[in-house]
């Protein structure tokens, strides 16, 4: 099955946007110069200028945004700190520790450890991700074969020092937030296609 | 009589130095609010309500921020150049009449520090006195920028003069008195026998003079943020700055009245009704100044001795002679 994304052209040079402003000549002698100055005086357009301020004073139309009491919505596929996300129904932990998003990261910024647990599982046991260094590409979130790092929309990770971290408690979705049914899949880097599932065929048994 | 003259006379002093010192401060408040308004942002918002603080804040900070005079200044002449600019812009306003003369407990009280019989002139010559403010601070800064710009408010100050004077000979030689008393009083009549009827010329040369005199944006160019920095005020810091600051808002002011007093009848007859209408014409005249900063772009100092030498000059001679002409017949 194909998959198209919906294109938009961009390259404005190949549509009419663009056009030649009309330049008039300038004036070479003082009497033209004169002429130019009077004709421009008598049309007013100082006062255009001043109406048009005050129409924008009238009516009002703030486009303020107070930021640290107002935010602006940021795109669902918005790259910031990262998460941890869990499986639905099970509530166990998505990660298998496989180590992929630590190898693939090109700012070698995640750092983790894992053991075998009780049920020969593997369990990540410390994950953490230098904010200082993540440039935030998201290959860490395209790798994970099991979605489970995925970005996050918190941008505000301002910081004293220039490492700093985010550690696997911080990152993962707390349990009730799950149950509470909180937790969203990210569609950015690493999302499934959609309509993926119509692409998987069932493997022929052909033995 | 004479101690209880000398005392009115300071308490009046006092009154107009407070009175505008904070109208100053609020002047910058209301074309912060305006200017934002007009580009549709919200201005000071955070510091009281609607940021009505701020001016206190200002306040504070211009008062409480150290006093750097840089090395290579010329040090006297740098301290003293923003207190010119301040006092001079005070020292003009004595002559304006800023309210009729009421009776309060007895006593009547002529809102005018001095009633002279030269009232404009002095007014106008003062206030070109104040051109030695960024004309000194300029030349003593030791700043390539600083320079340019004394250089401009020199060329600047001293053309405009030359309307201002012209293009008030004119309303003069009907008045035939200098008091701004005097000329708000022949246009007592009411709004039909204001002198911008008979003087619109005039009025027109007279306003666009006043953009040059007090500095303001289609003739800013003496300290044009853009090109030349903060111009004179580049080195100055502290109070000193706000010196200049205050000076610039009180020319403003003064000079709003002034034309609302010469040209749109004052006070009238001196009623409270005719005071009101005096201020609410002072107000426009301000709101003017702001109206333009946030509509007008800035013309560049050789327009600006062309518009003046060779439009407005020639303008300002013949409203005089056809003034004349028809005075005679
Ligand atoms: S977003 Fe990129 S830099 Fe940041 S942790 Fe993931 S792979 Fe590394
Ligand atoms: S790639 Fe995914 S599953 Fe593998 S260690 Fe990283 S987060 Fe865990």
């Amino acid at each position: 099955m194909n998959h198209e994304e919906p294109f938009t052209n961009r390259n404005v040079s190949e549509s009419s946007t663009y056009y030649y402003v009309d330049i008039e000549t300038y004036p070479v002698s003082g009497w033209d110069k004169f002429k130019q100055v009077f004709r421009r005086a008598i049309r007013g357009e100082l006062f255009v200028g001043l109406w048009v301020v005050m129409r924008e004073m009238i009516k009002f139309d703030i486009h303020t945004l107070q930021y640290p009491l107002e935010k602006l919505p940021i795109g669902p596929r918005y790259r910031a700190v990262h998460k941890l996300l869990r499986l639905w129904e099970s509530g166990y932990e998505r990660c298998i520790g496989c180590g992929l998003c630590e190898k693939i990261c090109i700012s070698d910024c995640i750092r983790m450890d894992t053991r075998i647990d009780e049920n020969s599982r593997k369990e990540v046991t410390e994950y953490s991700i230098n904010l200082g260094r993540c440039i935030f590409c998201g290959y860490c979130a395209e790798v994970c074969p099991e979605l489970a790092i995925v970005h996050g929309g918190r941008y505000e990770n301002a910081s004293e020092q220039r490492a700093h971290f985010v550690i696997k408690d911080d990152m993962l979705t707390p349990l009730d937030l799950l149950k509470a049914g909180e937790q969203a899949e990210y569609p950015g880097f690493g999302a499934i296609i959609p309509g993926s599932d119509a692409s998987v065929k069932k493997t022929p048994l052909a033995y | 009589m004479d101690v209880a003259f000398i005392i009115e006379t300071i308490a009046k002093i006092v009154v107009i130095l407070l009175v505008f010192s904070a109208l100053a401060g609020l002047g910058t408040y209301f074309e912060r609010k305006v200017l934002a308004f007009m580009q549709r942002r919200l201005g000071p918002m955070h510091v009281g309500p609607f940021g009505l603080l701020q001016v206190a804040a200002d306040g504070i900070k211009l008062f409480t921020k150290e006093d750097i005079i840089p090395q290579n200044v010329v040090k006297p002449i740098f301290k003293i150049a923003p207190v010119i600019t301040a006092a001079t812009a005070f020292m003009a306003s004595a002559a304006i009449p800023f309210w009729p003369q009421f009776t309060a407990f007895g006593y009547t009280v002529h809102p005018i520090v001095a009633d002279i019989n030269v009232g404009i002139l002095y007014v106008l010559g003062v206030m070109a006195i104040g051109l030695y403010g960024p004309l000194l601070g300029g030349m003593a800064s030791a700043n390539k920028w600083s320079l340019i710009s004394a250089a401009r408010s020199a060329a600047v100050f001293i053309s405009y003069e030359v309307i201002t004077g012209l293009s008030l000979l004119a309303p003069l030689m009907m008045v035939g008195s200098l008091s701004l008393v005097d000329i708000n009083n022949y246009q007592v009549g009411g709004i039909t026998h204001w002198i911008v009827w008979s003087q619109p010329v005039a009025f027109v040369l007279f306003w666009i003079a006043a953009f040059a005199e007090t500095g303001r944006t289609p003739f800013h160019l003496v300290a044009n943020d853009h090109e030349i920095i903060d111009g004179f005020g580049t080195e100055y810091s502290g109070m000193r700055w706000g010196l200049f600051f205050i000076g610039e808002y009180a020319n403003m002011f003064f000079i709003s009245f002034v034309i609302a007093i010469i040209f749109l009848g004052g006070f009238g007859d001196g009623t409270i009704a005719g005071a009101f209408q005096l201020l609410l014409k002072v107000a426009f005249f301000f709101f003017f100044f702001l109206w333009t900063r946030a509509a007008w772009p800035d013309v560049r100092p050789d327009q600006l001795m062309w518009l003046c030498w060779k439009v407005l000059m020639p303008i300002a001679v013949l409203n005089i002679v056809v003034t004349g002409i028809v005075m005679m017949f």
